[in-house]
């Protein structure tokens, strides 16, 4: 039981140690690697001096007010294209043509429109979640079990109430999956949109220990934000185990 | 496809084309200023007159290069490693916990680094794209090497085929739907990673061509750099997606 629960730590660990070695004994002198104590040292006097809380506070703040803007805007786009048939087709062709473009492509535009800072950051990141929050809605309110409509019709709910009672509680574990999905991404393209152009947060913060050759520094907020990226992921899980248990399975396999 | 989901399409292209015409009334009565949001007259004629001077296609290319070479390097690595790893039992149970620890780390945050050891070059575009396609490819083929029945593999044994005969002839047939499938997803984030290196290390390329159009406040010029990405996404997915359904034509035929 203790050596399958230790194995998958012995690779990352043996790995840190051949390089720690390594780097000791050639007396390592580089812009882009340093070894593992000195990426820690680095990483933890980052934390003290608050350079790294500030900075994930800016990431975070843009990546969840976009996750807000974004996912609203594809919930209730998909809702709408879930229930009625008619307007999922004829709005099929648009939908189609503005989905595919990449949503750092829009970094640009968003940028001569609004400028540096939290606002396109934020426009950017709503407009790469409003595509999986639609889809996943949509398929999810498609699918949901014909003889409740029916019912709901039969109790002659009004489209609001029937939105309220019916379909959002009975397609919620899907659209919790699509949210988890949602905000992953959302924070893969805040720190993309920082690395690129954007002056704040995590991304803004390595390129500058880059170009300042930290290596070090540079390292430990690599090891920073992959830190972040398993910490969200771990979150949204365990909400979602929490939240739906079993439930939640099943809209796991899109 | 029969009659009324033609007419059906034929609606849904005239709601596009009034999106159109809306933007192009915007535009006209000048609600946004035109420094921002040309028309899509203009953003046309911007797509035009690059095409014929020749500049917009040598982008075009410059992109399309970068994604390919990207791309294909991760899908050659991705389903090497993913076989090497997939296809024993030990490999899986020390590497493949790491993999899943590193799935979720935005991988532009690589970039950096990869600046600091190969500065702005190609080379670095291409590590960077291959870096980040690799990802979905290499779990994708785990995955499919894990899902194979086992049965088969107790068949294999009994014929006393070879390791490698095993993985030819056995396990990637069986698993080429996922491989497929995360091949698909990696192109998206080979596109998108080919647009931040350009915009990052001035590389010939679109993401180079919309920053400078940007830059230079050229809206129209923007504009049909941003329309041509998007159609670079969609026709790279649908033709990948084409692919995939001639490769796995036996597939459905067997069902």
């Amino acid at each position: 039981m203790s050596l399958s629960r230790t194995r998958p730590l012995l690779l990352p660990l043996a790995l840190m140690l051949a390089f720690e070695l390594w780097a000791r004994l050639t007396h390592l002198q580089s812009d882009s690697l340093a070894p593992p104590s000195a990426i820690l040292v680095a990483l933890a006097t980052a934390l003290a001096d608050l350079s790294i809380p500030i900075a994930t506070r800016d990431t975070l703040f843009a990546a969840f007010a976009g996750l807000a803007v974004g996912s609203a805007i594809g919930l209730s786009l998909g809702i709408a294209f879930g229930i009625s048939r008619p307007l999922d087709r004829l709005m099929e062709v648009t939908v189609e043509a503005i989905r595919p473009i990449p949503s750092i492509a829009l970094l640009p535009i968003a940028l001569i429109a609004l400028g540096f800072g939290y606002r396109m950051e934020i426009v950017i990141v709503a407009f790469a979640c409003v595509w999986p929050m639609l889809i996943m809605t949509r398929s999810a309110v498609r699918s949901i079990e014909p003889r409740l409509m029916e019912v709901s019709r039969a109790l002659r709910l009004s489209a609001p109430q029937r939105i309220a009672k019916v379909v959002i509680p009975a397609a919620l574990p899907r659209i919790f999956v699509a949210f988890r999905l949602s905000a992953g991404i959302a924070l893969i393209v805040a720190v993309t949109v920082e690395i690129a152009i954007n002056p704040i947060g995590l991304g803004a913060g390595i390129m500058l220990a880059q170009q300042a050759l930290r290596a070090d520094l540079m390292l430990a907020y690599l090891v920073w934000i992959g830190a972040i990226g398993y910490a969200l992921n771990v979150l949204m899980i365990a909400a979602q185990r929490r939240l739906f248990g079993r439930a939640a399975l099943a809209g796991d396999n899109p | 496809m029969n009659r009324a989901a033609i007419l059906w399409r034929v609606a849904s292209i005239l709601v596009a084309g009034s999106f159109v015409a809306a933007w192009q009334l915007i535009a006209d009565l000048r609600l946004v200023s035109p420094v921002f949001l040309p028309g899509p007259d203009r953003a046309w004629a911007a797509l035009v007159r690059g095409f014929s001077s020749g500049d917009l296609a040598g982008k075009l290319i410059g992109t399309l290069e970068h994604m390919a070479y990207g791309w294909l390097a991760a899908s050659i690595a991705g389903i090497a490693l993913g076989a090497l790893i997939g296809s024993s039992k030990v490999m899986r149970a020390y590497v493949a916990p790491s993999l899943e620890f590193l799935r979720p780390l935005p991988v532009s945050a690589i970039i950096p680094v990869a600046i600091a050891m190969l500065g702005l070059t190609q080379g670095m575009a291409l590590f960077v794209i291959a870096f980040g396609a690799i990802w979905p490819i290499m779990l994708a083929t785990i995955h499919g090497f894990a899902a194979v029945e086992p049965r088969l593999y107790e068949v294999a044994r009994s014929l006393q085929m070879s390791r490698a005969a095993i993985i030819g002839k056995i396990a990637l047939p069986s698993a080429l739907p996922d491989i497929l499938a995360g091949m698909r997803l990696s192109l998206t984030v080979a596109l998108i990673l080919s647009v931040v290196c350009e915009i990052l290390a001035g590389l010939d390329g679109l993401g180079q061509w919309v920053l400078l159009s940007a830059r230079a406040f050229r809206s129209a010029d923007l504009f049909a750099g941003v329309i041509l990405l998007g159609a670079t996404g969609y026709v790279t997915s649908i033709a990948v997606s084409l692919v995939e359904q001639r490769l796995l034509a036996w597939q459905t035929a067997a069902r």
